[in-house]
């Protein structure tokens, strides 16, 4: 594997490995000092051209504390406007001696397109809609601190499918651990051609929260976002809680052992109560603090090998 | 010395129909004599098939305004190495076609270069902006003698504008060219054919239905005005059916396909490569069975490049961000061969209908789409039908590079082309002017 681009690049034992090795990374990072020299004289730069403090700075401090050197740099707005192209910008930053690029991208497929043109290893940290590989691997590895092994574990993801990168990353990779996964949402947040994906790849979705509700040993709660609540995809937020938010009722029904993930940030009141992120069963502080270790994993899967 | 303008084309397969001399003088096909007229160029056609000289509806050419991408001159020498005779520039330039001045400059530095007659297609609403209609009259009287009329790039999505159009053409025997596209359903970000390679890639969605609604609701327009419809475009199977049923009412509509809506599917996006981003996107195989059908049975009536230039600087960004379109020019012909004539889908016969005779009728150009017989004007085109050949994109007329078919083994290779009795391409040179 040289680069991470896809959850679909990671076999089933390159997964476990990267979520070991995120298991010692955590407890390095309870210790007081910090630092691993492992990646020492390697250069990252996290390439982001749309804001998002938390994954950046997750990057940023997973880079460090492996004692890379990292910088950030933005690009923010796109290229199109600025009149620079992507292949320019992604080469004008190789050029300058890089070991690793972190990408966000605002649309998707940008960091795989960038591999063609640069020799450095590639991070997909977010591209548009399609995947996000390190956040379903520190979901991944949330769900089993708490879980265990998660093959046969039934997990149900909920909510704007169509418009969340986590979704498809998570989907792919809980399926490589041997997940049992349902997609729940209403059909204007389902991906398109959703019907023949899933019979395709063997997973299942529906429209019913409380159908598959009793079941699940975890449920993922997807941000909805407030620019889809005008755009016509479901009636009101009211209805949409109702329909497909984690209300109480919903707590209620959930079975005890299940735990509750939220890639963040949420919207309390709308697709989850504002008790259930802060109850037993939620895992969503510690999906935060995981990102960091598994962030730090990847890191050394991908960069620290090639020193050896 | 030799006469450059007299040729005698020998062993020529005319149209499929047999081997036959031909004889170019004066700039018509002329009578065989018994000996070949002194000075005459030979021109050896063994083997090689005779087409009246190509016509595309549908070329961009970017003159005025994206000079870096392609000009007039540019293009004409892509079209001649293609196998046309004759082209129609669309109307998204800048400025936009929308008035008789910018029509005859096109026209003029078309006529100028030499290569190809460069046809200007007039926009149908003043600068594109689908509000109030460009001055449809003075382009058609103009010295271009502009017929058809389109905004392409865009749909003429408001149905009153579109009424009108449709209606005030009649007056000049025009035709309104409509880039089907329901912008309610298929916004600008659209780019990716809506179905499970879309929501796995995370790409917007254009679903077919947004193209087949307004060829829908066109039809009803034309029916109900009485005028001219051309889909450009045609890319679902959806849009098939309602054609299909509106020429079987005797409705005036004609269709063009692309070489690249036969040919490449959607999964081509798999790699987010930009070249294969174009509008409307590549579709599933299934919509490219009905489109060739359509087009053997003649429910599609031409085959049009949508010949779409672009500067790599355009091509080179995010799959979402990267510029619509791909090159077709110079591979239109070879494309038809490999995925109709040679698996017996269409005749020779037929390939000259959809690209010459048909085009040229729809477009009004009365010396183009003739047969080939003695008094018509020489524009012809010369194909070896059998030559392999792997297709090397950084080897083209055109100044840009977004060919779709690089690397692509294609059949068939185009020889020669003569715009009234000149050759525009022998032994596949381009010959300036």
């Amino acid at each position: 594997m040289k680069h991470l681009l896809s959850a679909a690049d990671l076999s089933h034992d390159d997964a476990l490995q990267i979520l070991a090795t995120a298991e010692q990374m955590h407890d390095v990072q309870r210790r007081e000092v910090k630092k691993l020299p492992v990646l020492r004289g390697r250069t990252i730069v996290n390439l982001f051209f749309e804001d998002s403090t938390r994954t950046r700075s997750s990057f940023e401090i997973a880079g460090k504390w492996l004692s890379a050197d990292v910088i950030n740099v933005s690009a923010k707005g796109s290229s199109v406007s600025k009149g620079e192209s992507l292949r320019d910008t992604a080469m004008t930053v190789a050029a300058m001696g890089v070991d690793g690029l972190v990408i966000r991208h605002h649309a998707s497929g940008a960091p795989l397109q960038v591999t063609q043109w640069v020799d450095a290893m590639v991070v997909n940290a977010g591209d548009g809609t399609h995947e996000h590989p390190t956040q379903a691997l520190l979901d991944a590895y949330t769900m089993q601190q708490r879980l265990g092994d998660l093959a046969g574990k039934r997990v149900a993801i909920v909510g704007d499918l169509t418009h969340s990168r986590v979704v498809r990353s998570n989907l792919i990779l809980l399926r490589t651990l041997g997940a049992d996964v349902t997609l729940v949402a209403p059909p204007t947040l389902m991906p398109s051609g959703i019907a023949d994906w899933s019979a395709a790849e063997g997973f299942s979705y529906g429209y019913d929260f409380d159908e598959v509700l009793p079941d699940l040993d975890a449920v993922m709660m997807l941000r909805v976002q407030k620019e889809r609540m005008s755009g016509g995809y479901f009636p009101t937020p009211r209805e949409y809680t109702v329909g497909y938010g984690l209300t109480r009722d919903r707590l209620r029904a959930l079975p005890d052992h299940a735990v509750i993930c939220h890639p963040g940030p949420m919207n309390r009141g709308l697709e989850i109560t504002a008790d259930a992120a802060d109850e037993a069963r939620s895992l969503i502080l510690d999906q935060v603090s995981a990102g960091v270790a598994v962030r730090m994993s990847v890191l050394y899967h991908l960069l620290g090998g090639a020193e050896s | 010395m030799s006469n450059h303008n007299t040729f005698l084309i020998k062993g020529a397969d005319l149209v499929g129909a047999g081997r036959q001399d031909l004889l170019i003088k004066d700039g018509v096909l002329a009578e065989v004599g018994k000996a070949a007229p002194k000075g005459a160029t030979v021109v050896d056609a063994d083997g090689l098939v005779a087409l009246p000289g190509l016509v595309d509806l549908h070329t961009h050419l970017r003159e005025p305004g994206r000079e870096d991408a392609e000009t007039v001159s540019t293009g004409s020498a892509a079209a001649a190495a293609g196998g046309f005779a004759a082209v129609l520039a669309m109307a998204n330039t800048n400025p936009v076609t929308d008035t008789a001045e910018a029509a005859e400059r096109v026209h003029d530095l078309g006529r100028a270069c030499g290569l190809v007659d460069v046809q200007p297609v007039g926009a149908v609403s003043k600068g594109l902006a689908g509000e109030s209609l460009a001055e449809l009259g003075l382009m058609a009287r103009s010295r271009a003698g502009v017929r058809v009329f389109s905004d392409d790039g865009k749909c003429v999505h408001d149905a009153r504008l579109m009424r009108r159009a449709l209606e005030y053409v009649k007056a000049f025997g025009g035709v309104v060219s409509q880039h089907a596209q329901e912008p309610r359903l298929a916004d600008g970000a659209a780019c990716c054919h809506e179905g499970e390679l879309s929501g796995r890639l995370g790409l917007p969605g254009w679903p077919g239905v947004a193209e087949d609604v307004i060829v829908a609701r066109d039809i009803m327009l034309a029916r109900h005005t009485g005028s001219r419809l051309h889909i450009a475009h045609v890319s679902t199977a959806g849009s098939v059916e309602v054609i299909r049923w509106a020429k079987a009412q005797g409705i005036a509509v004609t269709a063009e396909v692309t070489p690249h809506h036969l040919m490449l599917s959607t999964s081509r996006l798999d790699g987010y490569d930009p070249t294969y981003k174009v509008n409307p996107p590549l579709r599933p195989d299934e919509d490219i069975e009905q489109l060739r059908k359509a087009l053997a049975d003649g429910t599609i009536d031409a085959v049009a490049t949508d010949h779409a230039p672009h500067a790599r600087h355009d091509k080179e960004h995010a799959f979402a961000e990267a510029a619509f379109g791909m090159l077709g020019l110079e591979q239109a012909l070879q494309v038809v061969n490999t995925v109709m004539v040679q698996p017996g889908l269409m005749t020779w016969q037929q390939v000259a209908d959809a690209m010459s005779v048909r085009p040229a009728q729809i477009a009004g150009l009365a010396g183009h789409g003739r047969p080939l017989e003695v008094g018509e004007p020489a524009n012809l085109t010369l194909i070896d039908p059998s030559a392999t050949v792997e297709i090397d994109g950084t080897q083209s007329h055109s100044l840009s590079r977004n060919n779709p078919w690089h690397g692509e083994k294609l059949i068939g290779q185009v020889q020669a082309t003569f715009l009234r009795g000149r050759a525009t391409l022998l032994d596949q040179e381009v010959i300036t002017a």
